[in-house]
């Protein structure tokens, strides 16, 4: 595997090849922070809060550093003035979905994002899709996925299958930004009756 | 819908899972809708999990997982056609099916839907009926057209 050598932040980092920009300033304890991230996961690119400015070929651009593999001498910035405005603009944005998350609060803290800035649209899902990709590469069991599009997209169970899979699982409520998931599940509990009258699920 | 004509339609397409919506679209242009007992068996046969069905029909406005009617009238208020008088037009199909735009009737004959352009301006206001375009409506026309379905 082949070594590339990128500056981020001014400091020289190591990486191999294939790695993405989010995996290289980690592994040098750069942090970037990130909402639809996670180790096991392939990368997303969903959440948009780990953009960084890199320069290349003479320019500046913004890319989501969760999808965006190194390359040879690439210079990049994790804080700038332009990053921080438009991490705070995706912030308030996603507040006025999940005005109460803690993961956005922190975040909006550190940026200064004004959760009341726009009108509130609660549905409390940021569409991170940590819990539908969880459920499909991890656990393979696809119980969760999502329905519609647009302003109307949203998380959904499948009931025949969460009323098998979830109830000894529920490894995805953790990882939900929000607990958006957890609601729809609740919900989707209560909506459900099994086709045949069988035990009632303990607890 | 039976399973075998969705067997069929499924191994026609060798039941690759590339082919998804290819098979969704027939048994949407047969059945007018897609029941969820169909979806299941779709999932099922092209080992496709049933989050990324439920996901791609719910995608596209050309799937419906409610029952349509035996024939699908659009009717346009694009522009063109909105200046020319297709909402009095579009009233009055509704007057006459006693059904609102996005509906069915009871009885599954029509389903009623406004569109916002079906691309022939000068024929305005226009009015398609299952694909066949009715160019130059008017609220007086409307009920020759539809007393032609059955």
């Amino acid at each position: 595997m082949r070594e590339i050598l990128l500056q981020i932040d001014g400091k020289e980092v190591k990486a191999r090849e294939g790695m993405t920009v989010l995996e290289a300033a980690r592994s040098a304890g750069i942090s970037i922070p990130t909402l639809c991230h996670h180790e096991k996961l392939e990368p997303y690119g969903g959440c948009r809060i780990c953009i960084v400015e890199v320069e290349v070929r003479g320019g500046t651009q913004i890319v989501v550093s969760c999808v965006y593999p190194v390359e040879q001498n690439l210079v990049v910035r994790t804080r700038s003035e332009k990053i921080d405005r438009i991490r705070k603009m995706i912030l308030e944005l996603l507040l006025a979905h999940a005005p109460d998350a803690f993961a956005l609060q922190d975040l909006a803290k550190e940026y200064g994002a004004d959760k009341d800035r726009f009108e509130k649209e609660a549905s409390f899902c940021i569409h991170c899709g940590l819990c539908v990709r969880y459920c499909a590469e991890v656990k393979k069991k696809n119980a969760v996925g999502f329905v519609d599009r647009g302003t109307r997209r949203e998380i959904s169970f499948i009931p025949e299958i969460a009323s098998k899979e979830c109830w000894n699982c529920k490894e995805c409520f953790p990882l939900c930004p929000t607990e958006a998931l957890q609601a729809a599940f609740v919900l989707t509990k209560a909506l459900y009756s099994p086709p045949h009258p069988g035990p009632e699920p303990r607890g | 819908m039976e399973n075998e004509r969705i067997d069929q339609i499924i191994d026609k397409h060798q039941s690759e899972a590339s082919s998804l919506i290819q098979v969704l679209l027939e048994i949407q242009s047969e059945n007018h809708w897609l029941p969820k007992e169909a979806l299941e068996r779709v999932s099922e046969k092209l080992q496709v999990p049933l989050t990324r069905v439920q996901h791609i029909v719910t995608f596209y406005k050309a799937f419906s997982l409610v029952p349509k009617g035996r024939h699908e009238i659009h009717i346009c208020v694009g522009t063109a056609c909105h200046v020319r008088g297709a909402t009095r037009v579009l009233d009055n199909v509704q007057d006459l099916l006693g059904i609102k735009s996005g509906e069915t009737d009871l009885d599954l004959k029509f389903s009623l839907e406004t569109v916002n352009c079906v691309g022939c301006c000068a024929l305005g206001p226009v009015m398609d009926v299952d694909g066949k375009i009715y160019g130059n409506m008017a609220p007086s026309k409307t009920a020759d057209v539809i007393k032609n379905y059955e």
